[in-house]
């Protein structure tokens, strides 16, 4: 027997799908700047595993390259429509309660191994799942935090000098730069698990997005 | 719909109220507050009014048969999808007009208005006494050169002459002005930057024996001959830090750092920090700027 449960507040689902493009926006035109300057790598000490670069000519093929001017234009743009986006669902989160749904607790850390355990299929029984289970929780948390933390990065980078005092938090111009890559991989990160684990959850899962009600299996008596 | 029937609903089985009474709070839900409404009646008849999120039913709480869940999925589905698929080309169609839209300074119209709104705000912002930060002698770094637009190797220095408003300058007559040393960090807008000594005149000491007219809005440079030029707003120009410098790490400025001298401006990218200067304006019409005029912020400030 089937059961509609509602999952999704209308508003949430909106702040979601309106993320996604612009952060889209934010991570390509990111790109097109980090081509000017496409310095990092992954390495340990002066030992470099691989640097954070495409070849030359895929810069050219996928028309990422000598395109600076446009990138901050655009970043400048859509900075914007992320912030506020951002901010509005923070608000949103806090006066509907919804707060509680996602924000981890002490259970969450623990829990959040054995959600793992069970996903990499090392552990038999099903953790708590609650409407978001503790990873869940955690990573929707996280996202948030490094979403303020892109935003304030990203001043420290663009106005070093009327707000040196948080470029200087961050350990000087360069280090913020570095932050505010490493946010942005980090968001590339949670989208591929985000897409890995919405797949594998399923159809009725992913529509609650759109729809805001998923299907219960209520077992017969 | 009723909201009560709800409220009643929840609170038969407690601890879910708040939940709920921010559900009815959100708005334009109409369509789904009626198949809440359906959904709570066919609970109702069952006895079962289970929390709809969080905590699982327990087993034995079992739902009435509800032939209809098909139905009202089919119907939110066809509505939710319509209204994402009528969004998703609304995006698309939002994203082709941006980049479509007439070019301003080589970027769309509507990128340059926002460059120029985050320029007002940032004007707003601006405070002559916040500095860039300084940096002990040990921390300075490879002074990297690039971009040589208007300068050339064979260049006869002693026939260059500053120009500030119709006055004429030479070297000496700028090194008269009491010597300002800082070590700064040079930020290219590409993204690299280089912590480097720089020593010369403060622009404002220069432009305080030429005053320009009460009001001005704009400094404009130029090179001698004009390949390159940028536009400063008043108060960075008038930045304690705004040098017009001629050493360079205690060495007079090599040709590629823009001899005999050049604009050190840290409140901006290194794209206004203009080498060789050869012309300096006052004017209330926004000055053209190099690089504005190739897709860049007309503003670039730190």
């Amino acid at each position: 027997m089937k059961r509609l449960e509602r999952k999704h507040p209308l508003a949430i689902r909106w702040f979601h799908w309106i993320n996604f493009p612009i952060l889209a926006v934010m991570v390509w035109s990111g790109l097109l700047i980090y081509w000017a300057n496409a310095v990092y790598r992954v390495g340990v000490g002066k030992h470099t595993l691989f640097k954070m670069t495409i070849p030359e000519h895929l810069y050219e093929k996928w028309h990422i390259a000598f395109r600076l001017g446009w990138g901050l234009s655009f970043h400048f743009f859509f900075m914007w429509l992320f912030a506020i986006n951002g901010i509005l669902y923070v608000l949103y989160t806090i006066f509907s309660g919804e707060w509680r749904y996602l924000l981890p607790d002490r259970r969450s850390f623990i829990e959040a191994i054995q959600v793992t355990l069970y996903d990499l299929r090392l552990r038999k029984e099903p953790p708590p799942q609650r409407k978001y289970n503790a990873a869940q929780r955690i990573a929707y948390t996280a996202i948030i935090v490094m979403g303020l933390g892109s935003l304030v990065t990203g001043l420290a980078i663009y106005k070093p000098v009327q707000f040196a005092w948080l470029t200087y938090l961050f350990g000087g111009y360069q280090m913020a730069r570095f932050f505010h890559f490493w946010l942005t991989i980090g968001y590339v990160v949670f989208f591929v698990v985000h897409i890995g684990q919405v797949v594998r959850t399923g159809w009725n899962n992913f529509r609650a997005m759109i729809i805001g009600y998923e299907v219960h299996e209520v077992p017969n008596e | 719909m009723n909201d009560e029937d709800v409220g009643r609903g929840e609170q038969e089985v407690g601890g879910e109220q708040e939940e709920r009474r921010v559900d009815q709070e959100v708005g334009g839900e109409q369509e789904e507050r009626r198949v809440d409404q359906e959904v709570d009646e066919t609970r109702a008849e069952g006895k079962d009014a289970s929390p709809p999120t969080d905590t699982p039913p327990p087993a034995s709480h079992i739902s009435p048969p509800t032939s209809d869940v098909d139905g009202q999925v089919r119907r939110l589905s066809r509505r939710g999808f319509f209204v994402a698929g009528v969004s998703a080309i609304a995006a698309y169609g939002g994203w082709r007009w941006l980049t479509n839209a007439s070019r301003m300074g080589d970027v769309p119209w509507p990128l340059r208005r926002t460059l120029e709104t985050n320029e007002k705000l940032s004007e707003a912002y601006f405070r002559e006494r916040r500095l860039s930060p300084t940096f002990p002698a040990s921390m300075i770094t490879n002074a990297r050169i690039n971009g040589g637009i208007g300068l050339n190797a064979n260049y006869d220095m002693s026939a260059w002459q500053l120009n500030i408003d119709g006055h004429t300058l030479n070297l000496a007559d700028i090194q008269a002005f009491p010597k300002r040393e800082m070590i700064t960090e040079f930020r290219c807008i590409e993204g690299w930057s280089y912590i480097a000594k720089w020593s010369g005149a403060r622009l404002a000491d220069v432009m305080a024996k030429f005053p320009p007219p009460p009001d001005t809005r704009y400094v404009a440079m130029e090179t001698p001959g004009r390949a390159y030029y940028v536009g400063l707003d008043m108060q960075s120009a008038m930045h304690p830090q705004t040098l017009l410098a001629y050493e360079l790490n205690e060495q007079p400025l090599t040709w590629q750092h823009g001899a005999p001298l050049r604009l050190t401006i840290p409140v901006k990218y290194g794209i206004k920090n203009i080498k060789r200067v050869g012309t300096i304006r006052y004017t209330n019409v926004r000055p053209a700027d190099f690089w504005a005029e190739r897709g860049y912020d007309w503003y670039a400030g730190h």
